[in-house]
């Protein structure tokens, strides 16, 4: 019997209990399950878009009509008088490797024209009777002056065209944006969701224990000391929840992660020979990144805040009508 | 200690059909009360049925304000109190309440122990008050048991003894020997009589004449929310 009596019994007023352990946190883990997706949608949306707007800013391709004619007599050249005059897809070639900053000048040979253009000319592109032009691809890892390239081309070649990538890289930029956005709103959305269930659970928690609210009240309790046992309550149940939902959360974002590996150059596309069971362990834990490997942690500590405030505002305004 | 300056209590209907018309109360409880109990003092209320004694007890232990008047505890204004200063003189209140009021999830060693835990004292002082007190009253053997487990006297003692644990400065008590047994009422008025010599002030209200008669004190005697005898 002393042993019994030797510490304070942690519901000592015997509030926390009224509040069901099993829908609660089984709602939250719910709610975080959509969190977790949500914001792992927003991480891939940045990186993603940060990976393909440096490569799209960078990228220059180069587009010469009619590129077997002479080239033409660029405005500050000087050639002998007696040099044969090169072709137009040479010249702009050799002005693209003179060009500073300007690196990795390729031009497409026959068969990588031929699938480019096969979607809208069909498999018989360079049987047509029209000329072609030739592609150059180029990058430019720092800025560079377009307007001045494209009038150097096209002293050279007439009707050359330099497309910079700069205005798919804005609007990738306005669609991670807005992808950013939706994520935002969708963790808005599912924490106002989250309190609102813990809300109801605890005003579930506070009909069940009206009677003895009111009595405990009498009997000289502070709102603080009614609010914070629910509080502590939802802040648990929440937690557990939150927890149990972002784990739960994890496996399907290791397969989405996996699934979207060819379009993220941080995700190997082909996965190296395994060689133990460490190395596999190693490619797991690189195939998200750090912060959604704490994920759980995260969210667990985002429900128990979330159903502590709900719990705390919920009880505190309930308790209002006592006098 | 206590002082009721003019007060009065109406109940407004309130509910589906609103408040009273014309903003006016619709029930009057209690009339013009004018009394002073000093500290230490002991008042029998007393009154027919309907008479108001319960409604002057809520007005004692702050479960309803006053429609008009002033009221006193502890040489404190409980008009111009806030949530947290009303919750600290209620600390300072033990009451018996007519219907009990046990928390029915609690033990009764649990029930005995809210006071003392609110007042966030040790959980070895909590121990040794609660034990000695549920033994004064003769449940000591009945401490894990909850209140549906409990006879009605035994319900009583349980609710006296929560009433007492904290050593309140203040002692209201509505009938609080109603369902017990002569000896039991005997010895509760020795616990009472006893606390009051420890300076708690007491008010008892019983309709019990014959446990006024063995305690001679003070009365206060209500009539249709009334205060017609002072004394």
């Amino acid at each position: 019997m002393a042993r019994r009596f030797a510490t304070r019994p942690i519901d000592s007023l015997g509030l926390e209990s009224a509040m069901a352990d099993r829908l609660l946190p089984f709602l939250v883990a719910a709610m975080s399950f959509l969190a977790a997706l949500a914001f792992a949608g927003s991480l891939a949306a940045s990186n993603f878009a940060t990976h393909w707007q440096d490569s799209a800013r960078s990228t220059l391709t180069i587009e010469v009509p009619d590129p077997t004619q002479p080239a033409g007599t660029p405005p500050a050249a000087n050639p002998p008088a007696t040099a044969p005059a090169l072709s137009r897809q040479a010249a702009v070639l050799a002005a693209l490797q003179r060009q500073s900053g300007v690196d990795h000048v390729k031009q497409l040979g026959p068969a990588d024209l031929q699938s480019l253009l096969a979607p809208w000319l069909g498999h018989d592109a360079a049987d047509l009777p029209i000329s072609l032009p030739a592609v150059m691809t180029a990058t430019a890892p720092r800025p560079i002056d377009l307007t001045a390239l494209q009038t150097t081309l096209t002293g050279l070649a007439p009707g050359a065209m330099v497309d910079s990538g700069a205005t798919w890289a804005a609007r990738l930029g306005d669609l991670t944006g807005s992808l950013q956005a939706s994520a935002a709103a969708i963790l808005i959305v599912v924490a106002l969701v989250a309190g609102a269930v813990v809300a109801v659970a605890v005003r579930a928690g506070l009909a069940q224990r009206r009677d003895s609210i009111e009595i405990i009240h009498g009997l000289g309790a502070l709102d603080a000391d009614i609010a914070n046992r629910f509080a502590s309550r939802a802040l648990r149940l929440a937690f557990l929840g939150g927890a149990a939902g972002a784990l739960l959360a994890l496996p399907l974002l290791l397969w989405l992660a996996h699934l979207s590996a060819p379009f993220a150059a941080a995700v190997p596309l082909a996965a190296p020979p395994a060689s133990g069971k460490l190395q596999e362990l190693g490619q797991i834990r690189d195939s998200l990144p750090a912060i959604l490997w704490g994920a759980p942690a995260l969210l667990a500590g985002m429900a128990a805040l979330i159903g502590w405030i709900a719990a705390q505002i919920t009880v505190r305004g309930w308790l209002r009508r006592l006098i | 200690m206590v002082r009721f300056e003019s007060v009065g209590l109406a109940y407004r209907h309130t509910g589906r059909h609103g408040a009273g018309r014309d903003g006016t109360p619709s029930t009057q409880i209690l009339h013009d009360l004018n009394f002073e109990i000093a500290a230490g003092g002991f008042r029998w209320l007393t009154g027919a049925s309907g008479a108001g004694k319960t409604s002057l007890l809520k007005l004692m232990y702050l479960a309803e304000h006053p429609s008009r008047g002033r009221i006193s505890l502890f040489q404190t204004d409980i008009s111009r109190v806030d949530r947290r200063t009303s919750s600290l003189l209620r600390r300072r209140i033990g009451v018996v309440y007519q219907d009990f009021r046990l928390l029915p999830h609690l033990s009764a060693y649990d029930n005995v122990a809210l006071p003392l835990r609110l007042a966030r004292k040790t959980e070895i002082r909590v121990r040794a008050d609660v034990t000695e007190l549920l033994r004064w009253v003769g449940l000591s053997g009945r401490l894990d048991s909850r209140p549906d487990e409990l006879s009605g006297g035994e319900q009583q003692r349980v609710a006296i003894a929560r009433a007492v644990v904290a050593r309140p400065a203040l002692l209201l008590a509505d009938e609080p020997t109603g369902n017990l047994d002569d000896d039991q009422a005997q010895r509760l008025m020795l616990l009472i009589t006893a606390l009051n010599r420890l300076n708690t002030t007491v008010v008892v209200a019983t309709h019990n004449t014959a446990l006024i008669a063995r305690h001679p004190a003070p009365v206060l005697e209500l009539s249709a929310g009334r205060l017609i005898r002072h004394g």
